[in-house]
């Protein structure tokens, strides 16, 4: 009964957006019910799914559909990736009231929303599908959905690029995923996704953990199959942005998780991979995202990071079952999903901070803004509560999920069998939330600190209400999350649950391993001596003069904004260090001669896997494929009959 | 109970007092090797007095982070004291991956310090925070690493653990892995601190700088907090090696606390050594000198895994 509300729920959230069509060009009748129906719709699934952590629920019917039945099911591991999307997906569709608006858009605002509803509605159906056919429908429900979201505004070139470098990536993935689950079907017989992988032949099970990682991987934008990530992020609109990079992408994450619990004891190379990949994405995804000096890219390339500390965390946890030890599956576990949390909450936040930063200037260049602190002192709060949370620093919740995977990492120093990946896990972690401090304080201090570079900055204020309003629920949450993360162990012991039952049965409670309570004692510790300290310096400050002045310049008394450091410049020695992989264009004007011209420095970051490896292999595979071309002529009816033709063979061809 | 008392407070006297001396001691030790007589050893103290009476001057251009910079500095910097044993005794707070929040909170500090530098919109202080993040970059790989060979020795997780009684032991069975470690850890130190050969506390060649440079724009109270903060740091991090380095667990509380102040004072003796005998490099050539610290923990590693 209950799963049947579920499905009720994610119906509503699909809908949401079509009332809407039937109102005028104008109307904000629509969005507002859309809104509307998107809350109700996620009330209901977040009361159910909170629910389903403690006791699973499960429907399952007859449908046409050939490959079994409708079976739907959520688990604490469904039920733990449901929670951010129906948090994030009402948030963003309330914020979109006021940056979306429809008497602004009248264009694109109502295709907007119908597809932002089926968006995460498929997400939503993905995560309790239990069932391949059912799974991969809704699979591309959301592909396709987000390809529309994405070209919102498709009137602009760099828009479609965009979007079709994202069409390209998801179709891949899908075809990975086709034949993921053809193997997976063709070892054990069943579409359904209760017990596959027990009696999987290994190299079966070696060629399913291998499409999972590469089609689940595509989505997710584990480097280097994120190409379509950053394009695609930057140029949605900001709540789009936030739906995508907090929820959408962990939907690779669950793909690769399920997949690995189909199998009891994975072979020791899965983890290996894992961690692997997760180091190799967390590092370079961040260093990319220093070289940016657009705020939505960097945040994309964040999102990129982000998904490595989760693949990492996860890798820790297939190697824990792989070497049956307990505490390292519960550790790594916890830890990646810990973090798919915590990236969909700060992850919103940054994105919907850095759409009010956009909607108030115009700009999205960090070069072009600066000094907003004073005009939007509520966004810049929030983007710093962001930034302190997504580069792990205590308090804030970041830390809590990176601390279980370090926890994991250093625990398996104490194995013959596993130090080494712990030995290099962990200073790559560490070098990591380096890195992204790097980055947050650049990015931070470009575009809030300081002065104003440019005229976007003169007339940017506040955002109302409905934008403020998301920013700062998801603020409070960030918050909850660090100082009491006590409080969510237990999804996470029942997400592990299900994950490995066999292991949630002899390990001992989360608690016991990472002592998450003691976090609220250095939390309140670290407030409190900041309290005191701020205390004695205003009693300090009561008694002397306070007087206030120009900057410092060392003596040159008119700083001007053009004197401040630019993004670029912060970040001119990481993308040296880097530039082996980042392959910057360095636009440098030195001066010389008698009359110098005036000195200039400029670098631009361009995504190196997708400029210099996939652009130029399709444009010779499109040349060699070129002989095709005469079958590609625009008209439908023969394409249907294409389709006919290939259906037709393949029933022959299986007979 | 009176007796753990007795120990907190003790904790709390050391890490609150010690810190300013130890900068004391460094100035006084390259005084005495330049021939100088120099500033006496108390002189932070009295420097940081002044600062506290001092009136202060805020840029116009600055906000809220800026004067919050100092706060968070000293409040990261004392939670991290007090996660470490006073000559090998359990500290105040001790738990499983308490090296992670230590590690972490002076990530916090930086944040705020590097923050505080571009809330100015100086150019001078903009450079010296990109240098500071960057060098962190390399500064913070070499830290972790270093402390994963402790915990990969004692198979412990915490840094009352694996600085604890355990200590003297190790130097016996692993001792080359440990020189190892504390000659890395020592390089991470000197980077951290910003002293020579990364940075030269003492110039006021703003080109030449990054810590001091960020700070250029912070002026009385606020100043005296940023000191403060850098000493404490000094503080934190020295005590870490010296848990290593000296390797007598006596038992009694006032003893081992002893030995620790002694050996930290020793310890700010060889850095002013350091300061006296070496120049400042060359900015290109600082991220070497830490990989070099990388490596040294990772063969460090490689010889404790046997």
């Amino acid at each position: 009964m209950r799963a049947v509300l579920v499905l009720v729920a994610l119906g509503l959230i699909a809908v949401s957006g079509v009332p809407g069509l039937f109102f005028g060009r104008r109307s904000p009748a629509g969005e507002r019910i859309a809104a509307f129906v998107l809350i109700l719709g996620s009330v209901l699934g977040l009361a159910l799914a909170l629910g389903a952590m403690a006791r699973p629920v499960s429907f399952a019917c007859a449908w046409p559909v050939p490959g079994g039945e409708l079976a739907v099911r959520v688990d604490g591991l469904a039920a733990l990736f449901l929670v951010p999307l129906f948090v994030v997906a009402p948030l963003g569709s309330i914020y979109g009231l006021e940056y979306w608006p429809q008497r602004d858009h009248a264009d694109d605002g109502r295709k907007l929303r119908l597809f932002y509803g089926l968006q995460a509605a498929g997400i939503g159906l993905l995560l309790v599908a239990s069932n391949a056919v059912l799974f991969l429908v809704a699979w591309e429900t959301m592909a396709l959905a987000a390809f529309f979201c994405i070209t919102t505004e498709d009137r602009d070139v760099a828009v479609r690029q965009s979007g079709y470098i994202y069409l390209v990536a998801t179709r891949i993935g899908t075809l990975l995923l086709f034949a993921m689950f053809a193997v997976l079907h063709a070892a054990s017989g069943t579409w359904d996704f209760s017990s596959p992988g027990a009696s999987i032949a290994p190299s079966a099970a070696t060629a399913v953990f291998v499409l999972a990682l590469l089609g689940f991987g595509i989505k997710a934008g584990l480097m280097p199959l994120h190409v379509w990530l950053p394009g695609a992020h930057a140029n949605s609109p900001s709540h789009v942005s936030a739906l995508m990079s907090g929820v959408l992408i962990k939907t690779g994450i669950y793909g690769i998780a399920r997949v690995c619990s189909f199998f009891e004891r994975p072979p020791i190379g899965w983890g290996v991979a894992l961690l692997i990949a997760g180091a190799v994405s967390g590092v370079l995804g961040v260093a990319f995202a220093v070289g940016q000096h657009d705020l939505k890219r960097l945040l994309a390339y964040h999102s990129v990071e982000n998904i490595g500390i989760i693949t990492m965390g996860l890798g820790v946890a297939v190697l824990g079952r792989a070497v049956g030890s307990a505490p390292l599956v519960a550790l790594g576990l916890a830890g990646a999903l810990l973090h798919v949390w915590n990236h969909a909450l700060f992850k919103a936040l940054l994105f919907l901070s850095a759409g009010s930063v956009l909607h108030a200037t115009g700009t999205r260049e960090m070069d072009q803004l600066g000094g907003l602190a004073k005009r939007m002192p509520r966004t810049a709060f929030a983007f710093l509560l962001g930034a302190v949370a997504i580069c792990g620093l205590p308090p804030l919740n970041g830390f809590v999920s990176e601390l279980l995977v370090y926890l994991g990492l250093f625990r398996m120093l104490g194995s013959d069998r596993t130090w080494v990946m712990g030995a290099i896990g962990a200073p790559a972690l560490a070098l990591i939330g380096a890195l992204a401090l790097a980055c947050f304080a650049k990015a931070h201090g470009a575009v809030f600190l300081g002065q104003g570079r440019s005229s976007h900055v003169a007339r940017a204020h506040d955002p109302g209400a409905a934008m403020i309003g998301p920013m700062a629920l998801l603020g409070l949450a960030c918050v909850f999350i660090g100082f009491a993360p006590a409080l969510v162990a237990p999804a996470l012991e029942r997400a592990t649950a299900a994950w490995a039952p066999d292991v949630a049965a002899v390990v001992e409670p989360l608690e016991g391993l990472a002592p998450l309570h003691i976090l609220t004692v250095t939390g309140a510790a670290l407030l409190g001596l900041a309290g005191a300290v701020a205390a004695l310096r205003a009693r300090s400050s009561q008694r002397a003069p306070v007087a206030s002045g120009v900057t410092w310049d060392c003596g040159y008394a008119a700083p001007s904004a053009r004197m401040q450091y630019t993004s670029s410049s912060f970040a001119q020695t990481l993308v040296a260090f880097f530039s082996w992989a980042l392959r910057p264009d360095v636009h440098r004007g030195v001066p010389g001669g008698l009359f110098p011209p005036p000195a200039t420095f400029h670098t631009h970051v361009p995504d190196t896997v997708l400029d210099r490896a996939v652009l130029p292999l399709s444009r010779g595979g499109a040349r060699a494929l070129g002989w095709f071309r005469w079958v590609q002529h625009g008209n439908v009816h023969l394409y249907i009959v294409y389709m006919l033709a290939a259906i037709v063979v393949l029933v022959l061809v299986s007979r | 109970m009176l007796e753990r008392l007795l120990h907190l407070a003790a904790q709390l006297v050391v890490t609150l007092v010690l810190p300013p001396l130890l900068v004391g001691v460094i100035t006084k030790t390259k005084a005495v090797i330049a021939g100088r007589v120099g500033p006496p050893v108390l002189q932070p103290y009295y420097d940081l007095a002044k600062l506290a009476r001092k009136g202060s001057v805020f840029s116009t251009t600055t906000t809220w982070v800026f004067r919050a910079s100092p706060v968070v500095g000293i409040a990261a910097a004392f939670l991290a004291s007090l996660l470490i044993p006073l000559g090998g005794h359990e500290a105040l707070i001790s738990f499983a991956g308490d090296l992670v929040l230590f590690a972490y909170l002076f990530g916090l500090a930086r944040f705020f310090t590097v923050s505080a530098a571009l809330d100015t919109g100086s150019a001078f202080e903009g450079m010296g925070a990109a240098r500071e993040a960057t060098f962190s970059c390399l500064a913070e790989p070499a830290l972790f690493l270093g402390l994963l060979v402790l915990v990969k020795r004692s198979g412990a997780l915490s840094l009352s653990t694996m600085l604890g009684a355990a200590v003297p032991g190790e130097w016996l069975s692993s001792g080359a892995a440990l020189v190892l470690v504390v000659a890395s850890l020592f390089v991470v130190l000197l980077a951290e601190n910003c002293r020579v050969p990364f940075d030269d506390p003492n110039t006021h060649l703003e080109l030449t700088m990054i810590h001091e440079v960020m700070v250029l724009d912070h002026s009385g109270p606020a100043l005296g907090m940023i000191f403060y903060g850098a000493a404490l740091k000094l503080f934190v991090l020295g005590a870490i090696v010296i848990g290593i380095v000296v390797p007598f667990r006596t038992g009694s509380y006032a003893l081992d606390v002893g030995l620790f102040v002694a050996g930290m004072l020793v310890l700010s003796v060889v850095i002013g050594i350091v300061e006296s005998v070496m120049a400042r490099l060359r900015l290109r050539q600082v991220p070497s000198l830490l990989v070099g610290a990388c490596l040294l923990s990772a063969f460090a590693i490689l010889l404790a895994s046997r």
